[in-house]
């Protein structure tokens, strides 16, 4: 494996940055903490790093850095409005939609925005052209910059209580034209939508679990998950001596290269506990990340 | 019959090896594992598999090449860049990416353009030593685990009538989004499991809002409290806010992790306090179902 200098921009396509994502299957693995300590990291190499987080359901990235607001933006979903005076009953919107979000009841056609796609489907198939659409909020995405550490950009999504609909939204956060050095997705956990969409593009994805049956469980859901998107990635393997090592045993039998190892330490579980990065704290990890972008460099070179 | 419903926000916070435990408690109990995105509840309750249900989470559009035009008809409409140009100029699905809506098909003028049902998961009826359980396995990189919630759902209420068992505990999935909603719509009860850590805090504000929203009695408890008693007494005064209820306080103790590695409840694998809270947070929760009724 031929390893090169880490940030070198050089090895770049476009000056375009280096997408970085940190997925899991099982939630609470860790993959806030890594995220949140590799963009400090990356950025006290003096790179630019912007640090996206697409857990727009529970975003928890700007917990652990002092940020100020730039702004917010609305992220809305068009769906349809009916118009009376043209509708003329058919039922044609009501029998096309698969998503049983528009439907003919008795004198009136009923709309119900929370199962809407926004497919255009039942406005495309009005013979009356009576349905036009509207832009519904699904929540927002904010950016942030950080007090002390200008180098780090931060930028997350925040989806509406009640609201299912966090595919658009994670979108909204990734829609972003970028000249820094690197970008760093965390992304929710599991194996389904949200995920996909928060880990296509990415250079190399960084799937996180623990040496524990649930982490092994939901680790091997996660790598069908990705040899499906065909995404270079490697495991890391959180709280290490927490558990047994089954994990590794399996990394081994899979030939799957385990990138990153970070020990379980009741240390590091603090200053998380408080919202705190620990690399600051415990400088003796800074070899650990070092190693990690060596090895990513490599792979997306 | 009565649904408890088992949920975090955040994820890890021990929803499951709280839910197993909860079923060895409870039995008899029909058990269901609505995280079918990362199911895990199995590894505990060691299920016996009785019937296998595929799950058709809806419709996806298949071209058939010797009728496409190659009008373009389809990728000018479809709202999810679904249809993608390959090589040689054809059109091929990105089933990845399609919604199954079907408004490419409805354009297409060659009617080149099938909408095909597709199978994305399966469901499982079982029996535990604890009584019977659903459960389910969403395909890798699919959707809809929205609806396959729902069936794992409905599937347990009926076994729970079938078998005149009158509680169902369900062991939910983390977020706020589209499988958690299905997943507490309309039950009885939901116990949040929370941490006390930064995020354990924020995420129990945005969960309670959401419990709030569709008013379901809603209480919680607070998992591995010793790790931040700040924290943990920021978290007992955010209950108090927020008008939940703190059913119990469970200690940190790596024993959890040891039972899961044997695969059996925490309640059954040891007696040490962890146990005991444990208990305790079960029989709290139980006495408050039953009260408000």
């Amino acid at each position: 494996m031929v390893v090169t200098p880490a940030g070198n921009p050089a090895f770049r396509k476009n000056n375009t940055p280096l997408k970085i994502a940190i997925a899991s299957g099982k939630g609470g693995t860790g993959k806030t903490i890594i995220s949140t300590n590799l963009a400090y990291y990356l950025s006290k190499l003096g790179k630019t790093v912007q640090y996206l987080d697409c857990d727009v359901e529970e975003p928890n990235g700007h917990l652990f850095f002092h940020t100020d607001i730039i702004n917010r933006e609305d992220v809305t979903l068009a769906i349809p409005v009916v118009d009376p005076e043209k509708c003329d009953l058919c039922g044609a919107c009501g029998s096309f939609c698969a998503f049983g979000a528009i439907a003919l009841a008795g004198e009136q056609v009923l709309t119900f925005s929370q199962l809407c796609h926004s497919c255009g489907g039942c406005s495309l198939v009005c013979p009356q052209h009576a349905i036009s659409e509207t832009a519904r909020s699904l929540g927002q995405t904010i950016n942030a910059s950080i007090k002390e550490n200008p180098l780090l950009e931060l930028r997350y999504g925040i989806l509406n209580i009640g609201e299912s609909m966090a595919v658009p939204v994670i979108k909204q956060v990734k829609h972003i034209s970028s000249a820094a050095d690197y970008m760093v997705i965390d992304c929710p956990p599991g194996t389904s939508c949200p995920v996909i969409e928060s880990v296509t593009d990415a250079d190399f994805v960084l799937l996180v679990t623990e040496p524990t049956p649930f982490g092994l469980n939901d680790l091997k859901l996660a790598v069908d998950m990705l040899g499906k998107l065909d995404l270079p990635f490697g495991i890391a393997i959180n709280q290490i001596g927490l558990g047994d090592d089954r994990v590794q045993a399996y990394c081994r039998t899979e030939n799957l290269s385990i990138v990153l190892e970070i020990p379980y330490s009741r240390k590091i579980a603090g200053f998380y506990s408080k919202g705190q990065l620990f690399l600051p704290e415990l400088p003796e990890f800074n070899n650990l990340f070092e190693n990690l972008i060596h090895l990513i460099e490599a792979v997306a070179a | 019959m009565k649904e408890i419903v088992v949920i975090s926000g955040k994820g890890g916070t021990g929803k499951t090896s709280i839910v197993g435990s909860f079923a060895a408690l409870a039995q008899p109990a029909v058990l269901a594992d609505c995280d079918v995105d990362a199911a895990d509840l199995h590894l505990i309750l060691n299920p016996e598999i009785k019937t296998s249900i595929p799950f058709s989470g809806g419709s996806i559009a298949q071209i058939d090449q010797n009728q496409c035009s190659v009008c373009e008809l389809c990728a000018q409409v479809c709202r999810f860049d679904a249809l993608v140009k390959k090589k040689l100029g054809r059109y091929s699905v990105n089933t990845m990416a399609c919604e199954g809506c079907g408004v490419c098909a409805y354009v297409c003028p060659t009617a080149a353009i099938q909408m095909v049902p597709h199978v994305n998961g399966q469901l499982f009826l079982s029996g535990t030593k604890y009584g019977p359980m659903v459960h389910a396995k969403l395909g890798a990189a699919e959707e809809n685990s929205g609806k396959l919630v729902s069936l794992v759902r409905s599937h347990a209420q009926k076994l729970a009538e079938a078998q005149g068992l009158d509680l169902i505990i369900v062991d939910g999935s983390p977020g706020t989004g589209c499988p958690v909603m299905s997943s507490i719509t309309g039950t009885d009860a939901v116990l949040i499991v929370t941490e006390p850590t930064v995020s354990g805090i924020h995420d129990l504000i945005r969960v309670a809002e959401l419990t709030n929203h569709f008013k379901i009695p809603t209480w919680f408890c607070i998992n591995k409290n010793d790790i931040n008693p700040e924290n943990t007494r920021q978290l007992i005064d955010l209950g108090i806010k927020l008008g939940v209820e703190l059913l119990g306080q469970i200690r940190f103790d790596k024993i959890v992790t040891q039972a899961q590695i044997a695969a059996q409840p925490v309640v059954e694998f040891t007696d040490t306090d962890v146990a005991s809270e444990i208990t305790a947070v079960w029989q709290a929760l139980l006495k408050k179902v039953n009260s408000n009724s």
